[in-house]
């Protein structure tokens, strides 16, 4: 069989990317003209965070995969291991953008998005007075550049392992040393992503709008959200290259464990999801229930139940059988339902702090997100053309050929 | 419950068995079952068998769990004995989602060790004929079922040509019985040995 080892941009993908991002630039100066260029500036800002955290954590998630694989010595994964890498590029460009957004919102002083900003409030208020130390600009600075940088350093470090074997075949022995190596960098990459995503991060970025408000399933919440989505988007990339005749080696097998993992998650994001809301219905304590007073009992009811919908009951139905987690049609169409549910679920999280009265969704949101969409094709399509799509000396590559569920 | 006759091929590599079972298939043989030590990928799909139904058994299971939860919990709390929970309403399913969860894994997981049990015929004192007692060891045995119309010497000859290491014909109770082990009694009259 001969392998098609570079990938060529199609002009068509080019155009789409190109254009998605113009869309993007476009909503950006139709919002600010609209919504951003007045004293408050909330709508505009809270519409750049919610798509620039979503979709930083999202291609985030692509590296989050290919790591704890790494780590668990799977092998199935590594005839299209190079997509995820390519996602995982994304890191970089959209970490530098939220970073700016961030910035603009802390330092801006033209939005109510975080409470805790307002120094005046908080030394009046006993609750934000407690949290300080933890909610202040500098430590909120300081560890979002060691989150966003530590996930880019790290990201090149690996995707350097990985194509420092492409023109060496490995001996028995060196191979040994490689996935050692490789186990040693993603461990630390976990262990980074377990301090930032799966804990801190998610309660600066995203939490603290609600800063009187706290839970402890709120980072696993948003790391699940997250991950669901990051796994779509791997899918929907191994599905376009398969459709342009690329990735000879993976077939419906890999396609069903992208699947599974699609369903897994989904469960446990759920779960998560259910987790945190039973045990504060529940319990029906005012400190903890105005979270959901606007959400559950409020103006986003539709986007509440919606979310649950589309992230829960769909994936559950639809990908139960095992010729629907085969099918590259049904694949794709959940890839992109479970994409624009958790981007819902991303919105409810943050609009529902700073607009409880109504959901101010309209075309500049998706217009924006579009634009990050344009920005996650432009710089997936540009790294998979510069380097081989197969690993072809990994000691594990032929596992994945002959993978079989 | 019949006695049938079988042509019983023994082997002793996985590498030939695969190219066999095309071969004694293609060749129009019936094949009765294959026996082997541990579980081979994509022998079922060699073997032309459909996919299993324990999964839609399992999911009728699961459903049945689920409507069992919530209609008795329903009952209970709304008709039978409707106590007041800090005030919530008699219909709070948010509280009652985790007994429902529990009960249709209960179900699901039940049913299908039961149905697993039923499919393959296990249960204690439940005995079945063992070809060749070495496919719990390290041979793979296919059994091949006789018709009418089957000659035996030509099969034998086929399946050694195709690389089976031990031959033999075996007259063979297809279903079950009640025994044990320690005090057996086979009830057909051959007792071909089953030694290879």
């Amino acid at each position: 069989m001969s392998l098609r080892e570079h990938f060529e941009i199609p002009g068509r993908y080019k155009q789409w990317s190109f254009g998605l991002m113009g869309v993007g630039v476009l909503s950006l100066i139709i919002g600010y003209i609209m919504y951003g260029g007045h004293e408050q500036g909330t709508r505009f800002w809270a519409t750049l965070l919610q798509n620039s955290v979503y979709f930083l954590l999202i291609t985030n998630a692509a590296m989050f995969f290919f790591c704890a694989l790494t780590l668990g010595m799977g092998g199935w994964q590594l005839t299209f291991r190079r997509v995820t890498e390519a996602i995982s590029t994304s890191v970089i460009p959209i970490g530098i953008i939220t970073f700016v957004i961030l910035m603009c919102i802390v330092f801006g002083g033209k939005t109510t998005i975080y409470e805790w900003l307002d120094k005046a409030a908080v030394s009046k208020d006993a609750v934000l007075n407690g949290k300080k130390g933890f909610l202040n600009p500098t430590f909120f600075t300081v560890w979002a550049i060691l989150s966003i940088g530590l996930w880019s350093l790290l990201g090149i470090k690996m995707r350097q392992l990985s194509r420092s074997i492409d023109d060496t075949p490995l001996s028995v022995e060196e191979g040994k040393k490689y996935i050692f190596k490789n186990t040693i960098w993603a461990a630390l990459y976990i262990i980074w992503f377990a301090l930032t995503v799966a804990s801190v991060t998610p309660w600066l970025w995203l939490m603290s709008i609600n800063a009187h408000w706290f839970s402890t399933m709120y980072s696993w919440y948003t790391f699940a959200s997250s991950f669901v989505a990051g796994i779509a988007l791997i899918t929907l990339f191994v599905i376009y290259l398969k459709n342009q005749g690329y990735l000879e080696y993976t077939n419906e097998e890999h396609l069903h464990d992208l699947g599974k993992f699609q369903f897994a998650f989904s469960i446990f994001w759920t779960y998560l999801w259910f987790a945190q809301f039973m045990l504060i219905w529940y319990a029906n304590i005012s400190e903890e229930t105005i979270y959901f007073k606007t959400r559950f009992d409020g103006a986003y009811i539709g986007v509440f139940y919606l979310n649950l919908i589309i992230n829960f009951l769909a994936p559950l139905l639809i990908y139960m059988r095992r010729g629907s987690k085969r099918n590259y049609a049904t694949v794709t169409f959940m890839s992109v339902l479970i994409i624009f549910g958790h981007w819902l679920d991303f919105y409810q999280m943050v609009f529902a702090g700073p607009f409880p009265d109504h959901v101010p969704l309209n075309l500049f949101d998706f217009g924006v997100a579009l634009g990050f969409v344009g920005l996650v094709m432009w710089q997936t399509g540009t790294a998979l053309s510069k380097h081989p799509l197969l690993a072809k000396n990994h000691p594990f590559l032929k596992e994945s050929i002959i993978h079989h569920t | 419950m019949a006695i049938k006759k079988f042509v019983v091929g023994c082997f002793d590599d996985e590498d030939v068995l695969f190219p066999a079972v095309k071969k004694v298939r293609s060749a129009g043989y019936k094949i009765h079952d294959i026996y082997t030590p541990m579980p081979i990928h994509g022998l079922d799909k060699a073997m032309g068998l459909r996919d299993t139904s324990l999964h839609t058994a399992g999911f009728i299971y699961g459903i049945t769990g689920t409507t069992t939860a919530l209609s008795g919990i329903g009952w209970i709390f709304n008709k039978d004995w409707p106590i007041n929970f800090g005030g919530k309403s008699h219909f709070d399913l948010p509280a009652w989602i985790p007994i429902t969860f529990e009960l249709t894994v209960l179900f699901s997981a039940v049913g299908m060790v039961l149905t697993f049990c039923y499919l393959c015929q296990l249960a204690p004192f439940v005995r079945r004929h063992h070809f060749n007692l070495r496919s719990t060891d390290d041979q793979f045995t296919m059994v091949i079922e006789c018709t009418g119309k089957t000659n035996e010497a030509s099969l034998e000859a086929f399946l050694q040509s195709i690389g089976a290491k031990g031959i033999n014909v075996q007259h063979a109770e297809t279903g079950w019985w009640l025994g044990s082990y320690a005090n057996d009694k086979k009830p057909f009259e051959s007792k071909a040995a089953v030694t290879v």
